[in-house]
């Protein structure tokens, strides 16, 4: 399948991935609106961390044995049989965090308001997912692992 | 006439671990045949999800585990609501209740636990119940729903996982609780001392009364056949319309008796979750299978373990080497909103372990090392990157020279030497070399990385 590979030498910690993620998992789309208003808030399924020189763009890396969907307690998080991304569903998602403990990323986040899970998807619908069209200096690439 | 099947994989118990079991078969064998048996008559549910149906009448069409097809889509029989009354290891041969026999070619025992009942005068009455199953939280609410005189009292035998689960349903549902533990605090098996009172605050400023330290000796009735109260092992009565029995549960071994299957108090099963016959697999909250903290078997009975161990099962049932990883004790709980997760030994057995925490505002975390590695890990609040944690634990990574920043507030991927992050998120030379996509087949699958 193909995955987001992160070259940490090329990333600048410029938040563009974030910001753009944001922006694709919200409603209205619309900067502003997004960053200010939306409810409920659209939280980005990207982090960047920082410590010094070093900054790293993580998102989930749709692991082979994917230890998340092997914990969700409800069947919520399954790996999608056509394009293998792991993905949630929203309807069956309780929020009890059991794939958090167990992501070696730390990449699941929580939406406390919605008490649902949250994680990156690749952008499903979309060619590209949109934190590597949008970071500006190819930090990210969008490539098929073996 | 008995009638007599004949099936490649019989599963017994259609949970966790049977599903498990029966999706990694088909995985890698897409024709034997697969009959996945139950004592419950659903299709696959989540059992934790039994809080919820209970507070809020979830119904059972958002409790299901997989799909309303799942069964049909993958070829696998399921016969539910059918009671496994006998085993014959030699034979190759299971009973039902209702006579049918069917011969296997490899069995799966996953037939979790059931409640342990304590022998005290009143546990038969009326308004006395269990909390295991779907049908448990069924007749709870049922019985809710036909009391309709005053404000229900209800007390709760246990501060374990499940009886601070079915006290926050209840709370839900308007009902005054008291728990009442035997040990000095509630969740003390699976969380420390500062996280249960956390929980203990948390329940309290939810009015529910947490008595400590002490038994319940009798359920007592003025009623005819109905509770009316518990009396404690102080002779101090306790007024209620119903209890809720939650002192643990155990394996439900029954089966392998007499089979000369090796058991302690769950079915001993080696890291291919193999039995001590070696057409007989166990794995879930019946099983003792290898515990990676403790490194030695352990009965773990959480769901995630039941899964990836029915998982490990099912690839080596169908003939792929396939070894468990191991699990341990993990659990990640949000009573009343409260989010803590805790795994692995989370307080430490003797001096000879290393602690290292942070306490401030709501957040509280920590890590529990023995020799340079994690052993176990509590956290609350902050939770978000406590799965870092819990796989460098895990892994067996020794952190002696970054640990303080384990429990940091600003701690990532990014406080971690490189070595242990960019594997995982740099492109891996597989990738690089494109077109060439030269997979190296290792021996042994490993499961639950
Ligand atoms: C209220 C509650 C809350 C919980 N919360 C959590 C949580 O938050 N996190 C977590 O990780 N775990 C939680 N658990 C524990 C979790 O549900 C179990 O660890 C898990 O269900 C174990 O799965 P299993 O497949 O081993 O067995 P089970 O789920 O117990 O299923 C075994 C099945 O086998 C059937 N069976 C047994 N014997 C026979 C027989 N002879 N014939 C036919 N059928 C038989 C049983 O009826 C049952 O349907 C909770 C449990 C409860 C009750």
């Amino acid at each position: 399948m193909r995955r987001v590979y992160f070259n940490e030498e090329a990333c600048i910690g410029c938040h563009l991935c974030e910001i753009y993620c944001q922006l694709q998992h919200s409603q209205s789309r619309e900067l502003i609106k997004v960053f200010k208003r939306e409810s409920p808030h659209p939280l980005p399924r990207v982090r960047v961390e920082e410590k010094g020189p070093v900054s790293l763009s993580i998102r989930c890396q749709q692991c082979d044995e994917a230890p998340c969907v092997y914990a969700c307690l409800t069947g919520a998080l399954t790996r999608d049989a056509i394009n293998e991304v792991v993905v949630l569903d929203e309807e069956r998602c309780v929020g009890c965090w059991t794939c958090i403990l167990v992501c070696p990323f730390g990449t699941i986040r929580r939406d406390v308001d919605q008490r649902k899970t949250v994680k990156c998807d690749l952008c499903q619908g979309e060619d590209v997912p949109i934190c590597v069209i949008n970071c500006p200096n190819e930090a990210l690439v969008y490539k098929e692992s073996s | 006439m008995i009638k007599e099947e004949r099936i490649k994989y019989l599963i017994i118990g259609n949970s966790a671990g049977g599903i498990g079991a029966a999706e990694s078969i088909r995985e890698v064998d897409k024709v034997g045949t697969i009959t996945i048996l139950s004592d419950e008559p659903y299709p696959a549910y989540s059992r934790p999800l039994i809080s919820d149906y209970l507070a809020e009448r979830r119904p059972l069409q958002r409790m299901l585990f997989r799909p309303p097809d799942f069964y049909e889509e993958n070829n696998i029989q399921s016969i539910p609501g059918r009671k496994v009354t006998g085993l014959d290891i030699d034979e190759h041969n299971i009973q039902l209740v209702d006579g049918r026999a069917i011969i296997w070619e490899k069995l799966l025992l996953a037939t979790g636990g059931s409640p342990i009942m304590p022998e005290i005068t009143g546990i038969d009455l009326e308004g006395v119940f269990t909390f295991t199953t779907l049908d448990d939280a069924k007749e709870i609410d049922q019985f809710l729903n036909n009391y309709h005189r005053r404000k229900i009292r209800a007390v709760v035998i246990g501060g374990g996982l499940i009886g601070v689960s079915v006290t926050e349903a209840l709370v839900k549902r308007g009902v005054d609780v008291t728990i009442i533990e035997m040990k000095d605090r509630i969740l003390n098996t699976i969380l420390d001392e500062e996280a249960s009172a956390l929980v203990e605050t948390s329940l309290q400023q939810f009015g529910v009364e947490i008595i400590t330290g002490q038994t319940v000796d009798k359920v007592t009735s003025y009623l005819s056949g109905a509770a009316t109260g518990v009396t404690l092992d102080d002779s101090r009565p306790i007024p209620c319309e119903i209890v809720i029995v939650a002192i643990g549960v155990q394996p439900r071994t029954e089966l392998v008796s007499n089979t000369g299957i090796k058991k302690k108090r769950g079915i001993i099963v080696d890291r291919h979750m193999t039995t001590s016959n070696s057409d007989v697999y166990a794995c879930g909250d019946v099983a003792e299978a290898y515990d990676f903290v403790y490194g030695e078997n352990r009965l773990t009975p959480i769901w995630p373990n039941a899964f990836i161990g029915g998982r490990v099962a099912g690839f080596n049932m169908a003939g792929v080497q396939t070894e468990y990883q191991g699990g341990t004790a993990m659990n990640s709980l949000k009573y009343f909103g409260l989010a803590i997760v805790s795994a692995g030994m989370v307080t430490p057995l003797d001096d000879s372990y290393e602690v290292i925490s942070q306490i401030h505002d709501h957040v509280y975390k920590k890590i529990v090392l023995k020799d340079g590695l994690i052993v176990g890990l509590v956290f609350s609040g902050d939770i978000d990157k406590s799965g870092i944690i819990y796989n460098l634990m895990k892994d067996k990574v020794n952190i002696e020279d970054f640990k303080q920043t384990l429990v940091a507030d600003d701690f990532g991927l990014v406080s971690l030497p490189e070595e242990i992050w960019k594997p995982g998120l740099a492109i891996p030379p597989s990738a690089l070399a494109c077109g060439i996509s030269s997979v190296e087949q290792t021996e042994e699958v490993l499961v639950g990385e």
